[in-house]
């Protein structure tokens, strides 16, 4: 009798596990679904719904005038980032690595930990102010600055891990060839710390895709502002929200990040999304 | 004894030069390291100082004070910290840092790592992906697709519910933006509990549960001492975002009535549209203020684990 009780109650456990794990996942995917079905159906609404299937929406954004456009500034401001961020810290953590600057620990603990600190929204004041000063008010210039000052702490923390992992002895033979430092770095070095080094390159294309803040507070013209900026524009200042053009834009500019998520996971692991995100 | 005490520093000054295999000298370390040092310098801990200065000036966008700007030294803070609109934002901070982020996120997410740890393989993927597919989505495509499933008309969870014209970010926006933010954050606690719970010790649990302890018992006796350390942390963690985040601004703007004006829109609204800069930096220095407490206490949990 004891036994039959404890295989029902031990059922009815299973039950309630099974439909809490059931209602969380329904939690998590249901707002996702719209992200699936809108963007193909001929006729969106803002309830999830089997479509109408069609590719028009996507022929209808590509004729507005700003969406592509705003999609070809996240990637120019994202490159822009990666670029200057990748090489600063490239430069920086190999030094780091290497050559035992006094103060060096101090510089990287301190770095890490004014990056936690001043963050995007915590600086918005004075940043809005700085680039005011400085007249990169409006320029994507200034959102790139602010953004590889943002993420530079980072990438070089991370950067000199790896750093540290590259093999001494290939410099060392290289140096005997007659090779100078910047030699070393560009030709032994780099290709060896490559997977590091495009880790934290993808890192940073990501979060300067998906930032909102930054180039919102800094970028007014609707011809420099990235696609972030633009999607909340699309449903916010329209008196009417245009369905087909938000769902096939919303599923356009997500599309490259869960790509990347994808690729990135499978190669490297969770810590990817997982370390730092400012 | 010469033998012996002779060669080591010899060796000791080779091993300090053998790390700098490629004869890069300090100097030309210095100058590598600038750059970097000078784009953190300039737009990240130069700001962060300047806010002590510009807190205490009656900076504005326009207007007369925008052409003349002068020291109003702690006048910024007595005003903000006399201003309700302050105290009730700092309040709803509180409610959505404690809702969202410490209960929400982290035991949302300690639960999603402890349940998938049985599952199938093909329901933990699923279920896994879903909630980091909900992180990796960028910001502004988040918040649409909240407003696409709480609309009043024809909102998906209003046909789901049967409830048409239930106006759920008038009726209870502190409530959504907190769900929202569960939604948004729970993977980062639930990939963090589950590489500490892959971390415990199977003998612990074994033993425990030939002991006779229940789940619940081993729960509280095994596991969550163990991960005690990831706990803390992920706490931390949690509460310097979830104070930092904007997003909850792109769902509802702070309104209805300022009912979700957490203190980044409050800076936000006060300093940029509002055009007061020198109190919207006032309430900036409080927030790294706070952020800095966070950080130590972090670094210091930290060390302690090392």
């Amino acid at each position: 009798m004891t036994d039959l009780n404890a295989a029902i109650k031990r059922a009815v456990w299973r039950g309630v596990f099974v439909v809490s794990v059931a209602a969380i996942g329904v939690f998590f995917a249901l707002p996702m679904a719209w992200l699936i079905t809108a963007p193909f159906d001929a006729t969106p609404s803002m309830s999830v719904q089997w479509p109408d299937w069609t590719l028009n929406n996507f022929a209808y954004l590509a004729a507005n005038p700003y969406a592509l456009q705003s999609i070809g500034n996240s990637l120019l401001l994202a490159m822009a980032t990666m670029v200057v961020t990748v090489t600063l810290a490239t430069l920086a953590s190999y030094a780091l690595s290497r050559v035992r600057i006094p103060g060096r620990d101090g510089l990287l603990y301190g770095m890490l930990l004014l990056s936690s600190i001043v963050t995007g929204t915590a600086a918005m004041v004075p940043t809005f102010q700085l680039m005011n000063v400085m007249g990169l008010i409006n320029t994507q210039t200034g959102v790139v600055l602010v953004m590889a000052g943002g993420l530079l702490p980072t990438v070089v923390f991370i950067l000199k891990d790896f750093m540290d992992s590259v093999p001494k002895s290939y410099e060392e033979s290289a140096r005997l060839y007659g090779a100078g430092p910047f030699r070393i770095l560009h030709d032994v070095v780099v290709p060896v710390a490559r997977p590091g080094i495009a880790f934290v390159a993808i890192w940073v294309v990501v979060q300067v895709w998906s930032n909102f803040l930054v180039p919102y507070i800094l970028l007014r013209s609707p011809d420099s502002q990235p696609a972030a900026v633009l999607m909340y524009t699309f449903y916010t200042e329209s008196g009417q929200v245009d369905l087909r053009l938000i769902s096939a834009f919303s599923l356009l500019f997500t599309l490259p990040v869960i790509l990347i998520y994808f690729f990135v996971n499978r190669k490297f692991g969770f810590r990817f999304y997982g370390g730092i995100k400012s | 004894m010469t033998t012996i005490v002779g060669p080591r520093p010899i060796r000791k000054r080779h091993r300090h030069r053998a790390d700098d295999v490629a004869g890069l000298g300090r100097v030309r370390a210095v100058a590598f390291v600038t750059p970097a040092l000078f784009i953190i310098s300039f737009f990240l801990l130069f700001p962060a100082i300047w806010t002590v200065y510009l807190g205490m000036t009656n900076y504005r966008l326009t207007g007369l004070a925008a052409a003349h700007t002068s020291f109003v030294g702690f006048e910024n803070y007595s005003k903000a910290l006399a201003d309700p609109k302050f105290w009730s934002s700092l309040k709803l901070t509180v409610v959505f840092v404690v809702g969202s982020g410490i209960i929400g996120q982290s035991i949302l997410g300690f639960a999603l790592a402890w349940s998938v740890r049985r599952m199938a393989g093909w329901a933990r993927t699923v279920l896994e992906s879903v909630v980091l597919a909900a992180w990796v989505i960028p910001g502004s495509v988040h918040a649409f697709l909240w407003v696409a499933l709480l609309d009043r008309r024809s909102g998906t969870l209003n046909s789901l519910l049967n409830s048409p014209g239930k106006a759920w970010l008038i009726d209870d926006p502190m409530t959504m933006i907190i769900l929202f933010n569960i939604w948004v954050g729970t993977a980062f606690s639930m990939q963090l509990f589950s590489s500490a719970l892959s971390a415990v010790p199977p003998s612990h649990l074994e033993s425990a549960r030939m002991a006779g302890a229940s789940a619940w018992q081993q729960l509280r006796d095994v596991v969550l001492p163990t991960i005690r350390g990831h706990i803390l942390t992920n706490t931390l963690m949690i509460t310097l975002w979830t104070f930092n985040t904007f997003g909850p601004y792109l769902l509802t703007a702070g309104g209805p009535n300022d009912r979700t004006n957490i203190l980044s829109v409050y800076i936000y609204k006060t300093a940029i549209p509002g055009g007061r800069l020198g109190v919207g930096a006032a309430l900036s220095m409080l927030m790294l203020l706070i952020n800095l407490a966070i950080a130590l206490a972090y670094m210091r949990v930290g060390r302690r684990k090392a």
